[in-house]
C-alpha cells in the first residue's frame, strides 16, 4: 500500500514538473494540476495509511484515522481548484491577446521595440501613435 | 480575550463582497467605502500596536476552541507593527489610485484591493501554519487580479508568469505542511515550537528538510536569488498602484522567514545554522543582481522592480544574522524599503502619466508636464532607495552595517552593501539625468500637450485595454497622486527625524522575537474557559 502510494506522488509529480518546464501554457496548467494532485496524495498520506477505520476519536477506540489531513486536502482542493480555473482564463487572455500561447515574455519586453504585426493596431483605439511609443 | 484581534480580518472580508455586490455600478460609492474601510483598519492596526506595545502577547482563539486544536490569532509587536505598515502603505497607494484614476481602468479594483489587505493582515496576525497557507492564497488571489488589472497584451504575460510561480511556490508550500505535520503531528505554530524542541537529534532528518522546504517557500515570496524570477517583469508591468502596494508582498515573505525560523527552528534547535548559512548568501546575491538591475534596465518600471529586490536582500542580510542586533536593524530596515520602493513605484507610474504616448523606455522624450515637481519626487524616492541621507534608508544601512560587524562574513558584506550601494545610485542618477535632463536637450514637446484637467468628468469604469500607463488625461486629481507620492517621501523623512522611538520599538519587537517562551506560554498555558 504505502509503495503503491509512494510510486503514484512519485510518477504525478515528475509528470508535472516535466510538463511546468514546457513553454506552452497549456502544458503548464496541466503540469501544474499534476503536481497539485500529488501534493493531495501526498498530504492525505502524512497523517499515516490507515484503512477502514473512523477518523474520530471515541473512548473505546483505539484505531482511528487523523481526520486533520482530510481537512487540509479538502481545503487544498479547493484551493488549487480555484487557481486552476484563474490560471486557465489568465492564459486564455495572455493568449487572445498576444497571438501565442508561450510562457515566456517575448524579446521586446526587454527592448521596447515595437510588437510586430498589422501596422493598424496603435490606431484601434482612436488615439493616434505618438512618436517615441512603445507599443 | 479581545475581540479586536480579528477585526483587521473581518472588517475588508465584510467589505470586499459588499462593494462587488451592491455597488459594483457606482464607483464613487466604492471609492468613500473602501477607503473609508481602509482608513478603519490603519486605525485598528493603530490601536492594536498601543495594544502590543506593552510586551504582553494576546492571542485570540477562534470559536474558542482550545489552543493546538484550534487555530489561534496571535499580536505581538511584529506583527502589530506590519498591520501598521500594511494599512498605512495601503490607504496612501490608494488615494494614488483615486487620483491618477487607476481604479476606473478595469472592474473590481476597490474590491480586490480589500481581499489583498484582508489576506496581508490575516497572514500577520494568525499562529497556525495551515491558516498562513490559506492567507497566501488570499492575498496572492487578490494580487492576481490587481495585477492585470488595465490588461493589455505584456501585462497578462507577465501575470500568467506571475501566476505560475507562485502556484508552484504554493504547492511546495504544502509539501512542506505535510512533511512537517507527519513528523510532528501538529501545525499550531507554538506547539510545533515545543515538539520541534522535544524531538530527538536522530530523528529530525525529515524535519530539516520540511524546514528548508518552508524556507525556499518564502524566499520565493521574499523574491531571493535564486527564487526572484517573477518579480522583474511582474513589478514592471503590474499598474503603478499596484505595484506600489506589492512592496509589501515581498515583506510577507520576510516576515514569515523572521517568525519561523525565530519561533518554530530557532538556531539552538534542530535547524542549527542551516537557516542562517543559506540565507545569507542568496540575500547577498539579491543585493548585488538588485543593484546591478537598477544599472542595467532600459525600462523605469523594472527600475524600480530591481531597486525593490536589492532592498530586500538589505534587509535579508539583517535578518539572516538571526541574533537581536540583525534583527532590529532589519524591522527598521522594513519599514523604510516598504515606504521607499513604493514612492518609487508611484513616481514611475506619474512619470510615464505625463510622457509622451505612456512611454517608460528610459530614453529622452520631450519635457513632461510639472517636471519639476515629479523630478524632485524622483530624486528624493531614489535617495531613499539608495540609501543615503537625510532619508531613513541612511541609519537602516549603517544599523545593518553595525549589527553585521561581527560576523563571520563581516568583510564581504560591507563590500556587497558598499559597492552595490554606489552602482545603485549610479544607474538611478542615469535614469533620472535621462528621464529629466536629456528632456531639455530636445526643447519642447511639438506635439499639443494633454488636454486641460477636467474636474467634472463621467464616473463609470473607463475600460482602456492595452495601455501600460495611466494617461495623465485621464487623471481624476493630478494633485492627489503628487500628493499621495509626496505623502510616501514625507513617511522616510519622519521615519529618519522620529528615528529614536521607531529604533526603541524595533530593539523591544527584536527582543520578544529571540525569547519565544512567553509567545508559546501565552498559547498553550491559560487557556481556562476554552472549549
Amino acid at each position: 500500500m504505502e509503495l503503491l502510494i509512494a510510486i503514484a506522488i512519485g510518477a504525478l509529480t515528475t509528470a508535472g514538473v516535466y510538463l511546468i518546464l514546457r513553454k506552452r501554457s497549456f502544458a503548464v496548467v496541466l503540469g501544474m494540476t499534476m503536481l497539485s494532485y500529488a501534493i493531495n496524495l501526498f498530504l492525505v498520506v502524512s497523517g499515516r495509511l490507515v484503512v477502514d477505520q473512523p477518523p474520530i476519536l471515541q473512548t473505546g477506540v483505539d484505531r482511528y484515522t487523523d481526520p486533520l489531513p482530510q481537512a487540509l486536502v479538502l481545503t487544498a482542493i479547493v484551493i488549487s481548484f480555484g487557481m486552476t480555473a484563474l490560471v486557465v482564463m489568465m492564459a486564455l487572455g495572455a493568449f487572445l491577446e498576444g497571438g501565442d500561447d508561450r510562457i515566456d515574455m517575448p524579446g521586446r519586453d526587454l527592448t521596447g521595440a515595437p510588437r510586430p504585426g498589422p501596422p493598424a493596431q496603435g490606431t484601434a483605439h482612436g488615439t493616434p501613435r505618438q512618436p517615441g511609443d512603445a507599443a | 480575550m479581545n475581540h479586536w484581534l480579528i477585526a483587521p480580518v473581518v472588517v475588508p472580508a465584510f467589505v470586499a463582497p459588499l462593494i462587488v455586490l451592491s455597488m459594483r455600478h457606482d464607483l464613487v460609492l466604492q471609492r468613500v467605502v473602501s477607503v473609508a474601510a481602509t482608513a478603519a483598519q490603519l486605525a485598528i492596526a493603530l490601536a492594536l500596536m498601543g495594544l502590543a506595545a506593552d510586551g504582553e502577547i494576546h492571542v485570540y482563539r477562534l470559536g474558542n476552541w482550545a489552543a493546538p486544536f484550534g487555530i489561534v490569532l496571535m499580536l505581538d509587536r511584529l506583527a502589530a507593527l506590519m498591520l501598521v505598515l500594511a494599512a498605512g502603505l495601503a490607504l496612501i497607494v490608494q488615494l494614488y489610485a483615486l487620483g491618477s484614476g487607476w481604479d476606473r481602468k478595469g472592474w473590481h479594483f476597490h474590491a480586490l484591493w480589500q481581499f489583498q489587505l484582508m489576506g496581508l493582515n490575516g497572514a500577520f496576525l494568525t499562529g497556525d501554519a495551515f491558516n498562513l497557507f490559506v492567507f497566501f492564497e488570499v492575498l496572492l488571489i487578490a494580487s492576481y487580479g490587481l495585477m492585470i488589472h488595465g490588461g493589455g497584451e505584456m501585462r497578462l504575460r507577465a501575470g500568467v508568469q506571475y501566476v505560475v510561480y507562485n502556484l508552484a511556490g504554493s504547492t511546495l508550500f504544502l509539501a512542506a505542511l505535510g512533511t512537517i505535520y507527519a513528523v510532528t503531528g501538529t501545525l499550531n505554530m507554538a506547539d510545533l515550537a515545543v515538539k520541534v524542541a522535544q524531538m530527538p537529534p536522530g530523528d529530525t532528518a525529515l524535519l530539516r528538510v520540511g524546514a528548508v522546504l518552508l524556507m525556499l517557500v518564502f524566499a520565493v515570496k521574499t523574491a531571493l536569488v535564486p527564487l526572484h524570477f517573477w518579480l522583474p517583469a511582474t513589478y514592471a508591468r503590474a499598474p503603478g498602484p499596484v505595484a506600489a502596494l506589492f512592496a509589501i508582498m515581498t515583506k510577507v515573505g520576510v516576515y514569515a522567514i523572521i517568525r519561523f525560523f525565530t519561533l518554530v527552528f530557532p538556531s539552538d534547535s534542530v535547524m542549527e545554522r542551516l537557516a542562517a548559512d543559506i540565507l545569507l548568501p542568496a540575500a547577498l546575491a539579491t543585493l548585488v543582481i538588485g543593484q546591478i538591475g537598477v544599472l542595467g534596465s532600459r525600462h523605469l518600471g523594472r527600475v524600480a522592480a530591481f531597486a525593490a529586490l536589492a532592498s530586500v536582500g538589505t534587509l535579508m542580510i539583517g535578518v539572516a544574522q538571526f541574533r537581536q542586533p540583525g534583527l532590529v536593524a532589519a524591522i527598521w530596515y522594513m519599514i523604510h524599503s516598504t515606504l521607499a520602493a513604493g514612492a518609487l513605484f508611484l513616481v514611475v507610474d506619474l512619470i510615464g502619466a505625463r510622457r509622451a504616448g505612456g512611454s517608460l523606455w528610459l530614453r529622452p522624450l520631450p519635457p513632461i508636464a510639472q517636471g519639476g515637481i515629479v523630478a524632485a519626487l524622483f530624486f528624493a524616492a531614489a535617495i531613499g532607495v539608495a540609501g543615503l541621507p537625510p532619508l531613513s534608508g541612511f541609519p537602516g544601512k549603517l544599523a545593518i552595517l553595525q549589527a553585521t560587524r561581527q560576523a563571520d562574513w563581516a568583510l564581504a558584506i560591507w563590500a556587497v552593501i558598499l559597492l552595490s550601494s554606489l552602482i545603485a545610485i549610479y544607474g538611478l542618477s542615469r535614469a533620472g539625468s535621462t528621464v529629466f535632463w536629456k528632456a531639455h536637450e530636445l526643447g519642447p514637446d511639438p506635439a499639443p500637450q494633454a488636454a486641460p484637467h477636467e474636474s467634472q468628468r463621467p464616473l463609470p469604469a473607463k475600460v482602456e485595454p492595452d495601455e501600460d500607463v495611466q494617461d495623465l488625461a485621464d487623471s481624476a486629481s493630478p494633485a492627489l497622486a503628487l500628493t499621495a507620492t509626496g505623502a510616501l517621501v514625507a513617511g522616510m523623512v519622519a521615519l529618519a527625524v522620529f528615528g529614536g522611538p521607531v529604533m526603541d520599538y524595533a530593539r523591544e519587537t527584536a527582543r520578544q522575537l529571540v525569547d519565544p517562551a512567553p509567545y508559546v506560554d501565552a498559547v498553550l498555558l491559560r487557556q481556562e474557559g476554552t472549549r
